[in-house]
């Protein structure tokens, strides 16, 4: 039951084969036997989902179902939940119950999804391998030894674990699609603003984008199709029409021209991923689409206006954790400043506070022109470099990361190593594009992924595109052996 | 670029943060490595260039000015480390 995607569990619930009771239970059976090796669960959520379960099945009975009602899904603990922890992967908040649910969770109860839980991940989504959490890291279950990627590992390895068929993510710099990829699964971050941030907790807010984790292409329209929409509750959430992402996913790709940007084929690509990437240009070629090799001369400074950006962004937004209204409060302060400072010092980890810092640093008076004003600068030759190439093409194919899942760690004393391996990933939040990762082979055993990145809005496209490429291969099929182990 | 101990030292008082003598070396280093690897921004010439704050130059949304929240003053003082009288409390601020 556990190897079925969303798709196939919301036809089953549908046809009656099973209830939402029974396949709650059956995925909340395997988290308590299994997760104690991945770790990919920070709170475990059994009444809750058993009793929204009930509630799905009840409401089935009635007539009243959705397409994903009583589909069991999990949450990154990201995501404020009324009444259950929301961590965000830190000491600061082990003990912050929120008193609302965000946007995001709130169009899943109401779809009648059921949360099996709160997903692990790096310390306010800051990482890149899922070692920066409060509550340890998570094992890709791919291999013992290895990362699952980050921020967003938790979610990641949970949906390759079979632990949940699907998971949110978010992603900042790559925090969706460079853990889908070193899991073996498909992630998808959406146009900035179109799913709301409202009651995500902020890490840097304009490039932070909820999506979808999944193991297929359709899994995730099927969830983008709950998570998008205009809210009034995030101001910069984007005023548009929300399509079906679903109707699209059939279209004939013939005649579509796809994008090779040759920065992201340059001699820094080893040649066994330059070889996966290879046979997804196969595949894609036989479904009629042409390629073109494009330039996107500015992304190569992407990784450093990044890098400016969002500590930038995170030392403002988590300048409100301060011991006073909510999160973790040092014992006997001396003063206010001393409650400040040793709230934040305790709270905080070291990559938090590192980012706290650059960003404190690259804000203050006499370095804003330098660091902040140059890196945003940069941001619109990057921009501008994306939507010149959308005058020539319809997508961007290239690696989502430049290796498979590193060990466990090995990079974990070298935060700048940790860095470049975002590469592929990060001027895309900076553009506030659409981005997807899906599985294209393995490398040594351990899974790796492509990614299209689309125009504006263009999230139906990618899907498409992702859909149609799952329907005539099976890397997205292919998932870890865990039970013999 | 290289960050001195005493800059650390300075960042740390801008960013609340408390740090102990054994860190601030390490803090220098890490620090140090990230403005060079950030330093290669100055291979580009922007000079011409615009700022971007946000993707597609989006700014903040005006709404009618009516109430659209209900009042949560239990639940979120609930969740405080420290209140008294519907108050949140902190060490004291102004010295007698």
């Amino acid at each position: 039951m556990h190897n079925k995607t969303l798709a196939e569990i919301a036809r089953d619930l549908e046809a009656k084969n099973y209830s939402s009771v029974e396949v709650t239970q059956h995925f909340l059976d395997r988290i308590k036997n299994l997760d104690a090796k991945f770790n990919s669960f920070i709170t475990v959520t059994a009444d809750h989902a058993l009793a929204q379960a009930q509630a799905a099945d009840a409401a089935r009975a009635e007539g009243k179902a959705g397409p994903l009602t009583g589909v069991p899904i999990a949450q990154k603990d990201i995501f404020c939940t009324q009444g259950i922890k929301t961590s965000c992967g830190s000491k600061m908040l082990d003990n912050f119950i929120s008193p609302y649910d965000a946007t995001v969770v709130k169009k899943f109860n109401n779809a009648g999804c059921v949360m099996l839980g709160k997903t692990n991940m790096d310390e306010f989504a800051m990482g890149s391998s899922n070692e920066n959490s409060f509550y340890g890291p998570v094992v890709n279950p791919w291999q013992e030894n290895t990362v699952p990627g980050g921020s967003s590992g938790g979610s990641a390895a949970a949906v390759a674990a079979r632990l949940t068929p699907g998971a949110t993510g978010t992603d900042t710099g790559g925090s969706i699609r460079q853990p889908a990829a070193l899991c073996g699964i498909t992630g998808l971050k959406p146009t900035y603003g179109r799913v709301s941030r409202y009651g995500m907790v902020a890490f840097a807010s304009s490039l932070d984008q909820g999506g979808p984790m999944t193991q297929t292409a359709e899994d995730a329209a099927l969830m983008l199709n709950v998570m998008a929409g205009f809210d009034e509750r995030d101001s910069t959430s984007l005023d548009v029409d929300t399509p079906d992402f679903t109707a699209t996913l059939n279209k004939d790709l013939k005649g579509m021209t796809i994008g090779l940007p040759k920065e992201f084929f340059d001699e820094r690509l080893s040649p066994e991923m330059a070889k996966q990437i290879d046979a997804v240009k196969n595949e894609l070629t036989k479904l009629g689409i042409n390629f073109k090799e494009i330039s996107l001369q500015a992304t190569a400074l992407s990784i450093p206006a990044y890098y400016i950006i969002a500590p930038a962004e995170c030392s403002s937004n988590l300048s409100r954790f301060d011991g006073v209204r909510f999160g973790h409060r040092c014992e006997n302060p001396k003063s206010l400043k001393d409650l400040y400072e040793r709230s934040r010092a305790e709270g905080f980890g070291t990559e938090v506070k590192r980012r706290i810092m650059i960003g404190t640093y690259a804000l203050s008076a006499g370095y804003y022109d330098a660091y902040y004003l140059k890196a945003l600068k940069i941001r619109r030759l990057i921009h501008n470099d994306f939507e010149n190439a959308f005058t020539e093409v319809d997508a961007i194919l290239g690696p989502t990361t430049p290796t498979p899942a590193f060990k466990i760690g090995e990079k974990s004393d070298d935060p700048i190593s940790l860095y470049l391996s975002d590469i592929y990933t990060t001027a895309v939040n900076l553009a506030g594009l659409p981005g997807i990762s899906i599985p294209c082979g393995q490398i040594n055993n351990l899974p790796v992924g492509c990614q299209l990145i689309g125009p504006r809005l263009q999230e139906a496209r990618l899907l498409n595109i992702a859909h149609q490429l799952q329907q005539h291969t099976d890397w997205h099929k292919q998932a870890p052996q865990i039970e013999a182990n | 670029m290289a960050i001195t101990n005493d800059e650390v030292k300075k960042i740390a008082q801008l960013a609340g943060l408390q740090v102990t003598e054994a860190d601030i070396a390490t803090y220098a280093d890490n620090l140090s490595n990230i403005l060079n690897l950030v330093g290669q921004m100055d291979n580009a010439d922007t000079s011409e260039v615009k700022p971007m704050a946000h993707p597609f130059d989006n700014s903040a949304r005006l709404r009618a000015d009516v109430v659209s929240e209900q009042d949560q003053r239990d639940a979120l003082l609930a969740i405080a480390p420290e209140t008294e009288s519907g108050l949140y409390l902190v060490p004291k601020v102004i010295e007698e």
